[in-house]
């Protein structure tokens, strides 16, 4: 089942989501891309109701980017999860709310500080130093709760993902094979193996 | 039918040119001088208050949470001084703080000083377009903070243009008191002598003699040292003359004119 994990370190943050793509129980695809690289210093994991998290994830790209365009400097990692949750907040309250729960890390540029924000459908935003969704975060949470280090090098930060992805591996029934790994730091954001 | 092209905003005149804003823009260079200097820590403002009578009740701290009719808080990280039509500048005052609060509500972080002033040229640029309505008559000095840019200063004019400046002047007087800062202004200048250039231009722009609380309105924006937030800081006219004193401009005992408060 879906999963996505995301957590902090010196002057980093990774965001890991799951790369299926099932439909009832049929795996329809095994290398989807799940987290989009929203601005140069921001990742954006996705998970939830099929076609409204692509339709909701492309509707906040475009939008940062506009901001971008006409203001020759991208949004601020806490000030883009603001107004992603203000869009999910919006949207719950209309006639067809999107279903979608989001993993938002960036690198603040003006702070130099790596951010990390933890969103749901229902609109609920927190600024977190590690986060999960979907059946893997009953895992994960209590293994990040022990092992994340906020000053841990990115080495180390890596290995503690590992530890997650492995217990989801070993104990969830339906777990996912394979997961997308993306760091964003001071130089941007890149893809890494695990 | 010498005023054909005068009457209308939105007509050019054969010579490509929109009278109304020309106007307009002449109306404010006799408006009081407002001033404002970047520094390296912070941003200085001063206004020169046009109406004083002797009857005029002073006594009060004003509204606007200053001693307000030039100077206003736009916003926690940004101060507006306005040269022109009072009533107008009221308006506009009104939208930009409008604008802040609408960014706060939708990115919960203080709007960029730079992005204010686009919101207000915006609204301006519109009223030289849109038929049947006059143009603001109101140039302002945005002094401001915000974490892209740092400390900045802007002007806006009732075309909607608008500038990033070091160090600039709006009002009666603005080219003499320009081509003094552009004399005087170094480019690591510190808040402190950023307050004292801009009363010693202050004190050769303004038709008075002496400056007081009565004829001066003055703001800093810095940043608070524990929090690393912006502060700004409209100074009361006790202030004002506390101030003046420091700095050894305040007016000697045997002046005649009314002391406010």
């Amino acid at each position: 089942m879906e999963t996505s994990f995301a957590l902090t370190g010196k002057g980093y943050v990774i965001v890991a989501a799951d790369t299926t793509a099932a439909r009832s129980i049929v795996k329809m695809k095994v290398d989807e891309d799940k987290i989009k690289e929203i601005s140069p210093h921001l990742l954006m994991a996705y998970s939830g109701e099929p076609g409204d998290t692509v339709q909701f994830a492309e509707f906040v790209e475009r939008n940062i980017r506009l901001y971008q365009i006409r203001n020759l400097y991208p949004l601020r990692p806490s000030a883009a999860a603001s107004w992603i949750r203000r869009s999910l907040a919006d949207s719950l309250r209309s006639r067809s709310p999107y279903s979608v729960n989001l993993l938002v890390g960036g690198y603040d540029t003006a702070t130099h500080e790596p951010k990390l924000y933890w969103i749901d459908y229902l609109g609920t935003q927190v600024d977190v130093p590690f986060g999960a969704h979907g059946y893997g975060s009953y895992f994960a949470l209590s293994l990040l709760d022990r092992y994340h280090d906020p000053e841990a090098s990115l080495e180390e930060g890596l290995a503690t993902l590992k530890r997650c992805v492995d217990e989801v591996a070993k104990r969830l029934v339906v777990s996912p094979g394979r997961y997308k790994v993306k760091v964003v730091d001071k130089d941007g954001v890149r893809e890494v193996e695990i | 039918m010498a005023r054909r092209y005068d009457s209308r905003t939105t007509i050019f005149s054969p010579e490509g040119r929109l009278y109304q804003i020309e106007y307009a823009m002449e109306a404010i260079s006799h408006a009081g001088t407002v001033l404002g200097v970047l520094a390296k820590d912070g941003v200085v403002l001063a206004a020169e208050k046009k109406v004083t009578g002797k009857l005029l009740d002073l006594s009060g701290e004003g509204g606007y949470g200053g001693s307000g009719e030039k100077i206003f808080l736009l916003n926690s990280n940004v101060i507006g001084g306005v040269a022109g039509l009072t009533s107008d500048a009221n308006s506009l005052v009104n939208y930009a703080r409008t604008a802040a609060q609408q960014h706060l509500l939708s990115y919960n972080e203080d709007i960029p000083v730079e992005l204010l002033a686009q919101r207000l040229c915006d609204m301006k640029q519109g009223y030289t377009q849109y038929g049947g309505l006059r143009p603001f008559g109101v140039s302002l000095l945005y002094a401001g903070y915000d974490p892209h840019y740092q400390f900045q200063l802007y002007h806006s004019d009732p075309s909607g243009n608008y500038s990033g400046w070091k160090a600039t002047c709006i009002g009666a007087n603005n080219g003499t008191a320009q081509s003094l800062l552009k004399q005087e202004y170094k480019d690591d200048i510190l808040v402190k002598d950023a307050i004292a250039l801009v009363l010693k231009v202050m004190s050769k722009t303004m038709d008075s003699t002496t400056l007081g609380s009565e004829k001066l309105e003055f703001a800093v924006l810095t940043l608070d040292e524990s929090t690393k937030q912006p502060k700004a800081k409209i100074y009361k006219p006790s202030e004002i003359d506390a101030l003046l004193r420091a700095e050894g401009l305040a007016k000697t005992d045997g002046d005649t004119e009314m002391k406010s408060a």
